[in-house]
């Protein structure tokens, strides 16, 4: 058996909160996200970064968590779905996939979401076209994709104040 | 995770300087791990045989995107996203952009770097044709110094590569040329986006009056590493470019590439398609005079 | 009264829950001292296991380890036949076969120690085709390696040869489809030897697990208890195999003493857990001058792979539905299910029918073209019609239009322009468009007398807050059984949707409703829900305490009062058949299915010479369902159907090599992305199933039977290239045009 070495400690913000965990340094953030840290809405779908479920915002950045080392992770600002609502009120992503049928099984739904939000972020009005490449590494087996654009698409008109 | 996490170091170094001494005090101890895309693969599945790595991702001397009259310089940790936003490349080196963008998702291209994309060797990578058809330059650095090396002359075989064990990729500059000119690259993947390539070609060519003054051509996927074909590339400089130029280029590389059967793909389709897509670049080439 | 909801688009119920992050899946869960485990298997394709080696440097004292030594009961995965071991013992039949299971807390040193155990099988001669499981190359199951056959039997075929004027045969083969839900199948098990054992899990089938849990332990059914986690997906992919590894979390957590979590990853859900059979179809066909069918000879063979599980059934389904909803005076069907040295196929959405259905479309294409005739006017000739008995002598009992369903498609695509302008315009480019289309239907609720077998049970119970709980064992897996239960009994009882709640699916509290398989659950099951929703509200008016007209307020009231003064208010209701159903199993005739949904699909597509890429760019799926739930939800299984449809027609290959999965990694097996599927045009049309709640069918695995062929007849139509194969990736296309060139 290898020769076991020590875990590191990691001070980052999650959520708008401080944290400090200790991990090992090639520890996946999804572990540190899911087992320690106790924020089990982040997936593991595939463990290869094919799937995008396990996505989170990385310093506003959209990235597989299942491939980001815990060492990597030191200073830095990490939003999960749990941070997403403000208190009750949704996000109008959320409130539109569930109205909207963006959510079946909800696997996906957080990775889903959080690069639909990523996506406004940079672009409030995106073409159907910017949307499905926005959310190309984010897989879907349940809706076929078309309530997922329909549930974006709805969420920036509730953004820009159509209705 | 099937891998034994306690076994594995990723340390790391304050600087570049600090890093460059730890390669050059314990060779080949020490790896480099960058924005791990690709490392975390194969950690995930097992398969990561090496075990002690320097974590090279905030090192600010590998970052940023500079510009001289001569050179766009990148730094080795140049992430697909920053090349997408860097306001000049479309303009200048679009078939970079291309690449860019079809590698993997948005997840993928915020945390993948060039230069680690590059040492990865895999013969199938997205960058490496259009760097190829750009005459990109490496800028290896170990602690006795800096050396440039044609990024064309960097791959030698499967995984095979000109990069010392105390040594790291710290830039890719990529010549600034005179504008005009013939540009192509295609991808042809499993699927339209998140995909492995099955053949990618990269060309670009300067022609007038229907001669070929100028021309290079790279693919990756058909080989045991991305490279230019240089051989169908001298049967084609100072042809005019017509049926028969076309043709004959196109049996060339034929000689002049090895693709293989895999679970992806067979090596009758890669042979196939990259036939087709010099043939079509040729025939953008010749429909632009 | 509040307006009915039942057609409307209510919230979701679950909803919140999932776009919050809060709803809790399997691998969500965490038990004081809990032990992570896993699963040892064989690489071999058959042989016997010689020896089991424990490798020196792991802390095996450590370690929880069982084998099938450690089986209280019987050592066997109880389904229907019980030939499939837990755990195997002395032989293995396929690659990734289950034989040690190991337990430890730590989930890294765990995966070290799988690592460190060998299993040394002598080898066995073993088989991976259909073709050389039919020759009998090798005996590896029974006697003959067959699991199942069926003969289907109507008119007069040998006749009917003589005055066929045409006869057209055709070959076709479907391959095999990982289903591929995004949660990875995963259990936590706890265990007590006084006890029992409870299980959580993501899992289509509560009662499977549980019938399966009482043999291998030999317990008594009320010391097992399996309680429903949220489900990430499910296809039919967790309708058997979960079992499996409920069974091996069991017994980790029984020989241990403490809870045990499975979780596959999903390299290894990939390669050891079912997958689509895949498939042999040969049609010989005779037809009339003027284009009717005479004769229809259908041979349908299914590659089951080591182990029986549910091949029988899935033959018996993909048999019923091989001659489409045509109207044929004189069709046999033979079917067989064959054993094969791989991993034992399963339930995958569409059950048979996608590959009998895809081999139909594409053959009746071809036909057409024979005959001179367009595929719509072929198909126009020989759509059945009300009064007309299907291939299994069922006759149809609703004026289903399928020519009008199809005209629908045609109109909502563009068909007919589109065909006429491709036609023209593809000649001399490079970059070709087609269009084409399947027609099919599918069947609800489980074969013949399987329902009456089931005898499903669903009970509806007040709670002391006047609120009214769903009793099912049906699961929500994102289909929306949830929220189509709640609007069913909302309905019933005249109250508020919000009134309703679901019960987390546990055996311990809801009655077997039988499994969330066969497009059954809201058909079938919502019809209880409904019958039992009724039953509590006629229980409370007979009691005095509600009126025959109430408000929400008042019913609430009446519930609390009730309880307050009699105790608990639940009503169950159970499955009758509907009355002049009637199967006759031994001969394979008469009603096989209490309804089924009607359908055409539409697909358009672009084709790549240079590149022999494909891409499918517009679809419409028009059907006929009898009545829409929900219409988010209901078009949601459409859309969601469609595109697992067009990764079986186009993306979606596995790689076999020695009756193992090679490209197990979602890498390199290609499901479609959100760049690969277009916007897919859903329309309804309703003519209402009396048995169903509201009038409703099933529609859960309609959508998946007809896109393939919708998908590959549009390409033959694009390239003239016959197809007789899915998955059409470039390389098949390649290789089919340059045959076409020679």
């Amino acid at each position: 058996m290898p020769e076991a070495r020590g875990k590191i400690r990691v001070t980052c913000t999650v959520n708008g909160k401080a944290m400090k965990f200790s991990a090992f340094p090639m520890e996946r953030l999804l572990d540190v996200l899911r087992e320690q840290i106790g924020l089990t809405g982040t997936k593991e779908g595939c463990g290869e970064g094919e799937c995008g479920a396990c996505s989170v915002l990385l310093d506003s950045k959209l990235v597989n968590s299942c491939l980001v080392p815990a060492a990597q992770v030191e200073g830095a600002e990490i939003r999960t779905i749990e941070g997403l609502a403000t208190g009750e009120q949704l996000h109008a992503v959320q409130e539109c996939f569930i109205t909207h049928g963006g959510a079946q099984c909800g696997i996906c739904t957080p990775g889903m979401i959080l690069a639909a939000v990523n996506l406004l972020e940079r672009n409030p009005q995106p073409a159907e076209a910017d949307i499905r490449e926005a959310l190309a590494g984010n897989l879907c087996r349940c809706t076929g994709y078309t309530k997922i654009f329909e549930s974006v698409v709805r969420a920036c008109e509730a953004r820009s104040g159509k209705s | 995770m099937r891998s034994f996490l306690p076994a594995y170091a990723l340390e790391t170094p304050r600087d570049l300087a600090a890093t460059l001494d730890r390669l050059a005090g314990e060779p080949g101890e020490w790896q480099p791990f960058a924005g791990g895309t690709d490392l975390m693969v194969l950690l995930e599945a097992g398969k990561l045989t090496h075990r002690r790595f320097l974590n090279i991702w905030g090192l600010r001397e590998l970052l940023g995107i500079r510009e001289d009259s001569d050179f766009v310089t990148l730094g080795a940790l140049t992430t697909y996203t920053d090349i997408l936003r860097w306001p000049k490349m479309q303009h200048e080196f679009p078939l970079l952009c291309r690449a860019a963008r079809e590698t993997g998702g948005i997840a993928t291209q915020n945390r993948g770097t060039l230069g680690g994309n590059i040492a990865n060797a895999s013969p199938a990578a997205d960058s490496p044709p259009a760097l190829l058809a750009y005459d990109a330059e490496l800028e290896l650095v170990s602690a006795r110094g800096p050396r440039w090396v044609p990024y064309r002359n960097f791959h030698s075989g499967y995984k095979k590569m000109d990069l010392r064990p105390d040594e790291l990729i710290a830039r890719i500059r990529l010549p600034r040329r005179a504008q005009g000119g013939k540009q192509y690259y295609r991808k042809v993947g499993t699927r339209k986006a998140q995909a492995i390539s099955k053949v990618c070609f990269a060309g670009t060519a300067h022609i007038e009056h229907k001669r070929i003054v100028d021309i290079r051509i790279a693919l990756a996927s058909v080989a045991a590493f991305p490279f230019r074909a240089a051989k169908t590339e001298a049967v084609l400089r100072g042809c005019d470019l017509g049926e028969e130029s076309i043709h004959a280029a196109q049996q060339e590389l034929a000689r002049e590439i090895a693709p293989i059967d895999d679970m992806r793909s067979s090596a009758r389709y890669r042979l196939r398609i990259a036939q087709n897509l010099l043939e079509d670049f040729l025939t953008d080439c010749s429909a632009a005079h | 009264m509040p307006t009915p909801v039942i057609g409307t688009s209510v919230r979701r119920k679950e909803g919140r829950e999932k776009v919050t992050g809060k709803a809790r899946y399997v691998d969500d869960l965490k038990f004081p001292g809990m032990l992570h485990g896993v699963t040892v298997r064989s690489s071999a394709p058959r042989g016997t296991i010689r020896s089991i080696r424990f490798a020196e440097g792991i802390p095996w004292q450590e370690f929880t380890v069982v084998t099938a030594a450690d089986i209280p009961g019987k050592n066997c995965v109880a389904l229907i036949v019980d030939d499939q071991p837990c755990l195997a013992a002395g032989v293995v039949n396929h690659p990734e076969e289950p034989v040690v299971l190991l337990a430890h807390a730590d989930a890294y040193l765990l995966e070290e120690a799988r690592r460190a155990v060998s299993i040394e099988v002598e080898p066995l001669p073993a088989i991976f085709s259909i073709e050389d499981s039919l020759a009998r190359k090798q005996i590896i199951w029974g006697s003959d390696n067959t699991f199942q056959s069926i003969v289907v039997e109507k008119g007069d075929l040998e006749s009917a040869w003589r005055k066929a004027d045409r006869i057209i045969e055709g070959e076709y083969f479907t391959g095999s489809q990982e289903q591929l839900y995004i949660e990875p199948q995963g259990m936590v098990a706890t265990a007590d030897r006084r006890k029992g054992i409870t299980i959580w899990g993501s899992l289509q089938c509560p009662y499977y697990i549980h019938k399966s849990l009482t043999a291998l332990f030999d317990l008594p059914p009320e010391k097992i208890r399996i309680i429903q986690m949220e489900t990430g997906g499910g296809f039919g992919g967790k309708e058997e195999y979960p079992s499996m590894i409920a069974c091996h979390a069991a017994l980790l957590a029984w020989k241990s003493g403490k809870p045990v979590k499975i979780i596959y990853d999903r390299a290894e859900d990939m390669a050891a857990t079912t997958k689509r059979h895949p498939a042999r179809i040969r049609h010989r066909t005779g037809v009339s001058r003027d284009g009717k069918l005479l004769a229809m000879d259908i041979e349908f063979v299914l590659d089951g792979g080591a182990y029986e599980t549910l091949s029988p059934v899935v033959l018996s389904r993909g048999t019923i539905h091989a001659a489409g909803p045509y109207e044929c005076p004189n069709v046999r069907i033979r079917s067989r299910a064959v054993a094969t040295n791989a991993p034992p196929h399963g339930a995958f959405r569409g059950f048979g029918a996608p590959q009998s259905v895809f081999a139909l479309e594409r053959h009746f294409d071809r036909v057409a073209e024979e005959l001179d005739l367009t595929p719509e006017e072929f198909r126009r000739r020989n759509f059945i019609r009300e009064g007309q008995t299907l291939a299994v002598d069922q006759v149809v009992r609703e004026p289903v239009d399928m020519t009008r369903l199809m005209e629908r498609a045609f109109e909502m695509s563009d068909y007919h322009a589109k065909r006429e302008r491709f036609t023209r315009e593809n000649r001399g480019r490079n970059a070709k468009k087609g269009i084409g289309f399947a027609a099919f239907l599918h069947g609800a609720g489980f074969t013949g007398s399987g329902e009456d077998y089931l005898a499903s049970i669903v009970a509806v119970e007040a709670t002391e807050e006047g609120r009214v709980r769903v009793l099912a064992a049906s699961v929500e897996m994102g289909q929306g059984t949830n929220t189509i239960f709640a609007q069913i009994a909302a309905d019933a009882l005249g109250i508020e949707y919000d009134s309703i709640e679901i019960a987390q699916p546990d055996t311990a509290n809801v009655p077997n409703s039988g499994p969330t398989v066969a497009s059954r659950t809201c058909m079938v099951v919502g019809k209880l829900v409904e019958s039992a929703a009724v039953g509590l509200k006629q229980t409370l008016i007979g009691s005095g305490l509600l009126s025959e007209r109430y408000t929400a307020a008042e019913f609430a009231a009446a519930c609390r009062r009730y309880i307050a003064q009699r105790g608990p208010l639940k009503s169950t209701s159970q499955y009758a058949p509907p009355p002049e159903l009637h199967w006759d199993a031994k001969n394979y005739r008469g009603d096989a299915y209490g309804a089924y949904a009607w359908a055409v699909y539409v697909a358009e597509v672009s084709v790549d010479l240079r590149t022999f890429e494909i891409a499918v760019d517009d679809f419409t799926a028009v059907q006929e369902v009898g009545k829409v739930i929900h219409p988010v939800l209901a078009a949601g299984q459409i859309e969601g159907g469609v595109a697992q449809g067009i990764g079986l027609a186009l993306y979606e290959n596995v790689v076999w090599r020695e009756g193992r999965m090679v490209n197990n990694q979602m890498t390199n097996y290609i499901m479609p992305t959100s760049m690969d599927i277009p916007r897919i045009r859903v329309h309804f049309e309703e003519i209402p199933y009396p048995f169903g709640p509201a009038g409703a069918k099933g529609i859960g695995e309609l959508p998946i039977d007809g896109a393939a062929p919708a998908v590959i007849n549009a390409v033959a139509q694009a390239t003239g290239a016959n197809l007789p194969r899915i998955p059409v990736t470039p390389e098949v296309l390649m290789e089919a045009l340059e045959a076409m060139r020679a």
